[in-house]
């Protein structure tokens, strides 16, 4: 416990003082916050709040380049190597960076919110619970991700092309970057399939319709059983050594991380109630019952307990 | 062999079809220096790295302070130090975080001011690993080997590398080691470190130990004979040359012709002499005392960094 304490200290203390950390675990996420805030909400608060979602989704899936790019590095330069003369355990090595990570992304998290609300005037931010859940779920399941990543590749390049074609569909596909509703139906499916739909939905529904955790947990539980099948799948396939090769199984076992989701997904499509929910939050977005508002109600109503739709009894806001 | 703190036998270390280490059997006593001489690509890395736990082996058994590395690579950990080879350190940590956060996974450690002195490093406290020189690099990899003042220590060819003045710095390093008694296994390629260093040596050669036992006595085996190296205008025969006066035995090595000489003013007379009847010129002469490269060229062939 001591050494896992020492190692995620020191993986604090070591990504503080690396400039790459800085510029995609701070810089980026801040890039994309003031994009879709500025740009995509037009700074109106009660957009700047739909957005949050996918800011805050897309600061947490972020966590997946910087861990993958650590552990190989630390691979290849014969740094794991040190340390495997120690008594460290691979769960020592995993478990510091997932939470490291988890530290370091909070503040980000924070700032952004901090933003939002003095810059953007946003004042509702719905749930907290709902949406630290989600947050937490999220952090450490894209890092866990990350790790697998790392685990199946043997070097830096090969690490970086893997990294971007997980990044790209799970931006494009999720509602991260085009809202889901927007999307055609053949792709809002494709969607259903993967985690970062989840997550960009959870936190929609947490921040925009004040939705609280049961009333998300398939959310927060996918993403949850996620992390831990990602996080035990990384800790099989952990290697210490540059030049051991991975094992043919390991590409079984990275595709076992695929599971969950997909018979979540096959669920969702017969149910829907993911689509529908960004359908409802989208048109709200797009058709305010008001087209000006006050900032300090630029909410919508937190729907009744007993609307079975989950559905917000108003549209958008009300002066 | 029973108070051996650490025993080797019969190891076997295959990489797929290539066998790296084939059937190496040694012991190291408390407080000894043992070195594993032999070219690259001996296996003397592979044979280390199956003592630390490093790498499993596919045959032989392996007792180190009597455990099984193996079996118990949690215990071994705590009493083993070392400073392995193609290794680093993360460019943005400081010397003494390194020494603080390695002596941290330990249950028994030294005060890591100490071995900052002791090691050269104090006014290196601060600087992070990316500004060190090679020789404070490995320095401090020494250092660490010693956080847990461990009872055994492995040194992978500690001087790989290193310019001539930061080797001899190492040397006085491990020397003072060796003062306190510190057992140690250190691998090596150069025929120096291990003279100089060990109290034994395993001379390895693919994947076995085809000569062991003390610097001294492995000399004695190669009889004592000074060796003459001459290079020559014209190539000449090693039979003839071997039949002059004073010469014992001569071989061709890449052109060089090495002459085993019991009295070497004599030898070296009769060749010139012999030359000059041939109408063949020296290009080079050297004389060399003998030293451990002998005994690698008597039992392989080879010189030992072919």
């Amino acid at each position: 416990m001591t050494n896992f304490v020492s190692l995620t200290r020191m993986r604090i203390q070591l990504a503080l003082r690396n400039r790459m950390f800085i510029f995609f675990s701070v810089i980026m996420p801040m890039g994309f916050f003031f994009l879709y805030s500025g740009v995509f909400a037009q700074s109106v608060p009660y957009k700047v709040a739909y957005y949050l979602g996918p800011i805050l989704s897309l600061t947490v899936m972020g966590s997946f380049w910087g861990l993958s790019a650590a552990l190989v590095m630390f691979r290849e330069q014969g740094i794991l190597r040190r340390f495997h003369v120690t008594p460290i355990t691979p769960g020592d090595m995993l478990a510091s960076s997932i939470v490291a990570n988890y530290v370091l992304t909070l503040p980000t998290v924070a700032v952004e919110l901090f933003f939002a609300r003095t810059i953007f005037h946003v004042h509702n931010f719905g749930d907290w619970s709902s949406i630290f859940l989600l947050m937490t779920v999220g952090i450490i399941s894209f890092g866990s991700l990350g790790l697998v990543v790392a685990s199946v590749t043997n070097t830096m390049q090969e690490t970086q092309v893997i990294n971007q074609l997980l990044w790209l569909p799970l931006i494009f596909l999720s509602g991260a970057t085009f809202p889901l509703a927007f999307l055609p139906k053949t792709v809002q499916r494709v969607g259903l399939f993967l985690p970062a739909t989840y997550l960009v939905n959870g936190l929609q529904q947490a921040v925009f319709h004040d939705r609280h955790p049961w009333q998300l947990r398939v959310e927060w539980l996918s993403l949850g059983s996620w992390a831990v099948l990602t996080f035990f799948v990384s800790s099989q396939l952990f290697r210490w050594e540059p030049e051991s090769k991975i094992p043919r199984k390991a590409k079984l076992w990275a595709l076992a991380t695929a599971i969950p989701f997909f018979f979540l997904g096959i669920w969702e499509i017969r149910k829907d109630d993911i689509i529908r929910e960004a359908k409802v939050s989208f048109f709200e977005v797009e058709h305010p019952a008001m087209p000006q508002m006050p900032p300090s109600v630029a909410q919508p109503e937190k729907p009744s307990a007993s609307d079975p739709s989950g559905k917000p009894s108003q549209p958008a806001a009300k002066p | 062999m029973a108070d051996s703190i650490l025993q080797v036998e019969n190891l076997v270390k295959h990489y797929g079809n290539v066998q790296a280490v084939r059937g190496v059997s040694f012991h190291v006593d408390e407080g000894e220096v043992f070195g594993l001489l032999g070219p690259n690509g001996a296996g003397k890395t592979s044979t280390v790295e199956m003592l630390e736990g490093l790498r499993t082996r596919d045959s032989g058994r392996i007792s180190v302070c009597g455990l099984d590395p193996q079996e118990n690579p949690g215990r071994l950990k705590h009493e083993i130090g070392a400073a392995l080879q193609s290794t680093s350190l993360p460019d943005k940590i400081r010397v003494m975080e390194a020494l603080r956060l390695f002596s941290s996974f330990y249950k028994r450690h030294r005060d890591p001011e100490e071995l900052l002195k002791r090691f050269g490093l104090v006014e290196k406290r601060n600087a992070f690993y990316n500004q060190l020189s090679g020789g404070q690099k490995q320095r401090l990899a020494l250092a660490m080997a010693l956080v847990n003042d461990p009872q055994v220590l492995f040194f992978d060819e500690p001087t790989s590398g290193l310019d001539p003045q930061v080797r001899r710095e190492i040397y006085d390093i491990v020397e003072e080691l060796k003062r306190e008694k510190k057992t140690i296994v250190m691998t090596t390629h150069y025929i120096e470190e291990a003279e100089r260093l060990c109290d034994r040596v395993a001379i390895i050669d693919h994947g076995q130990v085809i000569a062991l036992g003390s610097p001294r006595e492995l000399k004695d085996r190669s009889g004592d004979k000074t060796r003459v190296e001459v290079r020559l205008t014209k190539p000449d025969s090693p039979d003839v040359l071997k039949n002059l006066e004073g010469v014992t035995e001569c071989r061709e090595l890449n052109g060089i012709y090495i002459l085993q000489a019991q009295r070497p003013p004599q030898a070296i007379v009769s060749l010139v002499k012999h030359l000059e009847i041939h109408g063949n010129e020296l290009l080079g002469l050297e004389i060399l005392t003998p030293s451990l490269e002998d005994v690698f060229i008597e039992l392989t062939g080879r010189r030992l960094r072919d």
